[in-house]
């Protein structure tokens, strides 16, 4: 389908004119012909005297034979040269009517114009969009967990994808707030100005389509048109993503990199890794307990971006390492090669399944990469196996074949690009948690555990500032003391606290991890908080409402209006005369 | 040369002619007012404006503007005519017949417009 290649002002209306245009001169042109000839045609009336019809009767006859009604002849019965010109005006009208609405019902139905009436629809409901919103390229796996996460959390977003079918497949889902999904190439940067993005509110550009250029175009896109917008781009190749942070993408998110990062964790501090786990997960969603990847050989089957990332990092952190590959060019040193394929058993001997303590199956295809699970579980039933999953579609076959950690690259980067946008802090958090012990690791782990109760937690930025909490501060420029405790007690009953935790202080430079409950707020704070969907909620009200804040503070209900309160004050000054007396 | 223009000049210009036409002449005597001639400038001027149809320039949207304009005074005058003569038993009186003409005038003032504008239209953009 041909796309438009500039914004034009309402094309509809212009379109269905301009096709309206012979059609309706061809109804005029049979009207004034035969309207014309009924009024030159001598006839007769009921005297037998000539008469000729007036323009005015001439009209009414010819518009009751158009539209095919017929009334008889009148006002006197026409002669026959009257009819005869009645059967050819008859014939001319009614044609020339079935004509023209035939060309406006062939407008109405052309998928051309349906697409340029949809293209007007969204273009309004975008420019009518009043709120921050986050435009997402690409609807693939990743898109489409990214959109419904968003959704999920009350945001906007608005995605760009050239394939009809996947446009059409997000259609279907109902998405609260509504989603526009513009049929558009994202490669095309007028393409990207149409979805909105020099809105004002267009706050950041997700690129998270399957291709490394695409994204990159984009991302160039982003930040030379919108240069204010956050831009978080999904990259596989480490020489795009140099090309990317080249140009200033505030974020590159590579799938492949960080599940290396990521197993590397899980072997060597396996606390942190369920921290991180559960942290960067997609909120609401199950909260995962994987088992723990062995320390020991691993043997790696496919040799792709993602097998290389993983054999890179387990390799330059002392790991022994066995790539299983048909064709590989060259690997880091000290990787041994098998050359073959993870499906076949004899080529598993080879690489010594024997000895191994676990197996990584990371192909680009489903298929081979389930065949090569189910023969290492065949030769190996206690063997630790992780593969990759490349489809959201097959997900029942991998659980189905109990591999012990599914990769999802799809899920990997949504994920990293919602904590990206959901808590700016969540990335210092882990930084500094690295360095902290495996002690502490286990104790935030089992206190998330506690407060999750089974589900993935949100995690939440909290700024004091007068933008963002007006009411917290007023009441800090008061001269009142707030304490993280008090913006964690539970409105219902304020002894009890929200299931919610503090995980990071930011106070100018000072960043402090898990900060005390009884720490007093000041202006300017920054907090990273996670906790159940609900606790957040909660905590936003009471920073909204200066008199639940309030009752959170002191314990006590403040009166409400201005009578109320001097009432109070007066009770209170003869309560303290009456104790001096 | 170009055929469209052409086409779209000669009926703005007909619409004109022909209103003209129909206006000329003492303004309530029948005889000085032809109804085929009012029925030929109705015409032409629908047929106008239907090509003004789809123009998406300002002075296109003006042009389109004009047109209607004259439209509705022909179909006004048009309308009375009939009203007269068939409806009630009044009939070309001096009193009706200048008040069609009349009406052609306010036509005839529209049709004046759409001419100019075409012909700054042509000015401007033949460079």
């Amino acid at each position: 389908m041909p796309l438009p290649s500039r914004p034009k002002r309402n094309p509809v209306i212009a379109v269905v004119l301009r096709r309206m245009r012979t059609p309706l001169l061809v109804l005029l042109t049979a009207y004034a012909l035969a309207v014309l000839g009924f009024s030159l045609i001598p006839g007769q009336d009921d005297q037998g005297e000539t008469w000729r019809m007036s323009i005015f009767h001439a009209f009414y006859v010819v518009s009751y034979t158009g539209s095919t009604i017929g009334f008889g002849e009148v006002p006197y019965a026409f002669t026959e040269a009257q009819r005869l010109w009645a059967i050819v005006s008859i014939y001319m009208t009614v044609i020339a009517w079935l004509y023209a609405v035939g060309a406006l019902i062939s407008t109405l139905r052309d998928p051309a114009f349906h697409a340029a009436l949809e293209n007007v629809r969204l273009r309004h409901s975008i420019a009518r969009l009043n709120e921050p919103f986050h435009m997402v390229c690409g609807y693939g796996d990743t898109g489409a967990l990214l959109v419904r996460a968003i959704t999920q959390r009350g945001g906007r977003a608005v995605v760009v994808e050239a394939d009809v079918e996947r446009i059409q497949a997000l259609n279907m889902r109902e998405h609260v707030p509504h989603v526009p999904a513009m049929h558009l190439d994202a490669r095309n940067p007028e393409h990207l100005v149409i979805a909105g993005l020099r809105n004002r509110w267009c706050t950041s550009v997700l690129a998270v389509t399957d291709d490394d250029r695409t994204n990159l175009k984009i991302s160039l896109a982003a930040k030379l048109l919108h240069p204010g917008s956050h831009v978080i781009c999904r990259a596989e190749s480490s020489d795009t993503a140099e090309n990317m942070a080249s140009f200033g993408t505030d974020h590159i998110v590579n799938g492949y990199d960080h599940f290396a990062f990521r197993l590397l964790l899980a072997i060597r501090s396996p606390d942190l890794h369920r921290v991180y786990d559960w942290l960067t997960g997609i909120p609401n969603t199950e909260l995962p307990e994987r088992p723990r990847p062995p320390d020991g050989r691993w043997i790696i089957c496919g040799y792709g971006p993602l097998g290389e990332a993983v054999s890179r990092r387990l390799q330059s952190h002392g790991i022994e390492v066995t790539v299983v590959d048909a064709t590989v060019d060259k690997l880091p040193d000290g990787v041994r090669q098998v050359t073959g394929s993870g499906t076949r058993a004899e080529h598993l001997h080879q690489a010594g399944i024997a000895q191994a303590d676990a197996l990584l199956a990371c192909t680009g295809d489903d298929a081979d990469n389930l065949s090569t699970v189910m023969t290492a579980r065949q030769l190996r039933p206690d063997l630790y196996i992780s593969a990759r999953q490349n489809a959201l579609r097959n997900k029942p076959l991998f659980e189905a074949a109990e591999t012990d950690l599914t990769v999802e690259p799809s899920y990997i980067v949504s994920s990293q690009v919602l904590a990206i946008l959901n808590a700016s802090l969540l990335n210092s958090f882990l930084e500094k948690a690295e360095d902290c012990d495996a002690t502490w690791h286990r104790a935030l782990a089992e206190q998330i555990q506690e407060l999750a109760d089974g589900r993935i937690p949100v995690t939440w930025t909290l700024r004091v500032s007068r933008k963002r909490t007006p009411v917290l501060v007023d009441c800090l420029e008061a001269g009142k003391q707030v304490s993280l405790q008090d913006l964690m007690r539970n409105p219902a009953n304020r002894d009890a606290s929200l299931d919610c935790l503090p995980l990071l202080l930011l106070r100018g430079d000072d960043t402090l991890l898990r900060p005390a409950t009884d720490t007093s707020l000041q202006t300017g704070d920054n907090l990273l908080f996670c906790g159940t969907p609900r606790s957040e909620n909660s905590m936003w009200r009471s920073l909204r409402n200066p008199d639940l804040l309030d009752f959170l503070r002191t314990g006590n209900h403040r009166p409400g209006g201005w009578v109320w309160r001097q009432l109070r004050e007066w009770r209170s000054s003869r309560n303290a005369a009456q104790k001096e007396g | 040369m170009h055929t469209e223009k052409v086409f779209f000049g000669f009926f703005i210009l007909l619409a004109l002619t022909l209103n003209f036409g129909f206006f000329l002449g003492e303004i309530d005597n029948p005889d000085h007012h032809n109804v085929y001639e009012l029925f030929a400038a109705l015409f032409v001027s629908l047929v106008a404006t239907v090509l003004k149809l789809g123009e998406r320039s300002q002075i296109g949207a003006l042009l389109l503007a004009a047109s209607l304009v004259a439209d509705l005074q022909l179909i006004a005058a048009a309308t009375v005519w009939a009203v007269a003569v068939h409806v009630t038993d009044v009939g070309l009186s001096p009193m009706v017949m200048a008040s069609i003409v009349s009406l052609s005038g306010g036509a005839l003032l529209a049709n004046v417009v759409s001419a100019v504008l075409v012909t700054v239209e042509t000015a401007t953009l033949s460079r």
